[in-house]
């Protein structure tokens, strides 16, 4: 569960990039989270990450407290929150299947259980016949599937995407929208930041908007307006 | 931390080695260079020691007996001597015997003719000392026993010979001191270069819930690598080195100026194992962590 209870967060010089958001997202559901450039949805979930503290407010990620959140469990409350980023940030030197298998290592993974995860989790995006492939040989599709892959692999209760679309055509945008609902529906908590409008109207999910780091719209009619 | 993740660790920094194969062989340089004049100038303060301890132990105290004792009084003198716990040796030599040795360095000395030597020259004890730092206190209680009339210390070269080896001693710690942080900086360097090469990496391990012990391991056992190789490489150009320029010396010392301690020699040998195991260790393993803490936040 994601509870934000009036958090606020400014940058050093007078950004105030929030300004008393309040919102709650159950687990196991499904949120678009949108707004224009500037308005406060990569602040949110650097937030969720325990990247940044809140100026003031509390909020809570599965089980949780940020705003009072030690060093050393940050990386725990991480291993509960998949992120998948807009630029993908894979690793052009591993192939598919060692981009995925970086993440199991990097939480100390036993190799018997990583052989056993990452082909599930390959063929689940649907790269299974390109695990040996490097990151730069595959469309920009297929590397936001990797993206996801590895977000996925270490079996998180919840997923971020920030702009998980941003880079591809309307076609492979359904797709990877797809992909995220057939996950959500394993059970897992699924938060997508997007600009595109004809998708989330599409989908019909909750819609959470803020403009200026204001909650202006959060309903499940999937129609917002800014 | 699981022990199967260790092996995997390891490998990594290994790897990380070899990715880096330049700075690595750069970095294992002048570590080598660092030590060796380190290692150097140990072998040296150790040689130079040795050589002080052992012309120390020539300072001999000397204590004279009464002359109104008989032969066996003076020579029960010995027993309480010994009793003071500074005294290593205490040698009872008889009148005699000393006015043998004297005749002998002074024999051909008209100076010394008809002197008679049972009025002139006293039973004495020669007396070596454990420390002889305290030799002023020592001989101030040598004095104060019945029996022993006088007593000869030369405080003056005992004082020298301490204030040499307190020399010595800051020099080589400030020496040493200096040239570990060169190279403690140079290993620095080259790891951050490996971890700057590999951010990227980091920045996914850290998002994706990798603790920060685990991101650094790889990277310490990369600076603890490179830190013993070139400790080892170090202390073998140390041994060859030292060896030929002691053959070199000896051949030209003639006149047995020098005495000098073989590297073998176990203590040498086990300060110097010591020496280039700790330096090495230190210089690999905090030049990795500190040039990592950069790298570790958020
Ligand atoms: N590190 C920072 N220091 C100072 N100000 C920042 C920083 N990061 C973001 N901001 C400011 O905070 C506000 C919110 O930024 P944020 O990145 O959350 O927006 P966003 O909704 O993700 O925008 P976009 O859709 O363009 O990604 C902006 O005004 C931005 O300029
Ligand atoms: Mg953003």
């Amino acid at each position: 569960m994601i509870a934000f209870s009036d958090v606020t967060k400014s940058y050093s010089v007078g950004t105030h990039a929030l300004r008393g958001v309040s919102m709650q997202i159950e687990d196991g559901e499904f949120a678009f989270l949108v707004g224009p450039s500037g308005s406060g949805k990569s602040t949110i979930i650097k937030l969720i990450t325990g990247e940044l503290k809140p100026t003031s407010g509390t909020v809570h990620v599965n089980g949780y407290s940020l705003e009072r959140i030690r060093r050393r469990e940050i990386p725990y409350l991480r291993r509960t929150v998949g992120v998948v980023f807009q630029d993908f940030r894979l690793i052009d030197t591993k192939s598919v299947y060692d981009n995925v298998a970086f993440a199991m290592r990097a939480i100390g993974a036993r190799e018997r259980e990583i052989r056993e995860r990452v082909p599930y989790i390959l063929e689940l995006v649907g790269l299974e016949n390109k695990s040996r492939r490097h990151p730069t040989e595959l469309s920009g599709g297929e590397q936001q599937r990797l993206a996801i892959a590895r977000a996925l692999v270490n079996n998180p209760s919840t997923i971020i995407a920030d702009e998980p679309t941003g880079n591809l055509d309307p076609a492979r945008s359904l797709e990877i929208m797809s992909l995220l609902q057939e996950i959500n529906n394993l059970g897992t908590t699924m938060l997508v930041v997007t600009h595109e409008r004809d998708l989330v109207e599409r989908f019909g999910k909750r819609v959470i908007a803020i403009d200026e780091g204001l909650v202006v719209h959060d309903g499940t009619d999937g129609y917002y307006r800014l | 931390m699981k022990l199967t993740n260790l092996g995997y660790l390891i490998k990594e920094g290994i790897r990380g080695i070899f990715l880096h194969g330049f700075m690595s062989l750069a970095a294992v340089v002048v570590t080598v260079a660092c030590l060796l004049i380190v290692g150097s100038f140990s072998c040296l303060v150790y040689n130079v020691n040795v050589m002080v301890e052992d012309l120390n132990k020539t300072n001999e105290v000397l204590a004279f007996v009464d002359d109104s004792l008989t032969d066996a009084e003076a020579r029960s003198i010995g027993t309480v001597i010994n009793q003071i716990p500074n005294v290593h040796k205490a040698e009872f030599v008889h009148r005699d015997k000393a006015w043998e040795s004297f005749v002998e360095d002074h024999g051909n000395d008209p100076a010394f003719d008809g002197v008679d030597p049972k009025t002139t020259i006293r039973h004495r004890f020669v007396v070596t000392l454990e420390d002889n730092e305290l030799m002023k206190e020592t001989a101030a209680q040598l004095e104060s026993i019945t029996g022993i009339d006088k007593v000869n210390a030369a405080y003056e070269i005992a004082r020298g010979f301490s204030t040499i080896k307190n020399v010595l001693h800051i020099a080589s710690v400030a020496v040493i001191g200096v040239l570990l942080v060169v190279s403690l900086l140079i290993i620095s360097n080259t790891v951050k270069l490996a971890m700057y090469d590999r951010k990227d990496e980091i920045a996914i391990m850290k998002m994706v819930g990798a603790t920060n012990g685990f991101i650094r391991l790889p990277f310490v056992v990369e600076g603890f690598v490179l830190g013993m190789v070139g400790a080892m490489i170090a202390f073998f150009l140390e041994w060859a080195m030292y060896n030929a320029l002691v053959e070199k010396l000896t051949v030209v010392d003639t006149l047995h100026l020098f005495s000098f301690v073989p590297f073998t020699q176990p203590e040498l040998m086990q300060t110097m194992v010591a020496t280039f195991v700790a330096a090495g260790l230190f210089v690999g393993v905090v030049g990795s962590w500190t040039s990592i803490r950069k790298f570790m936040d958020v």
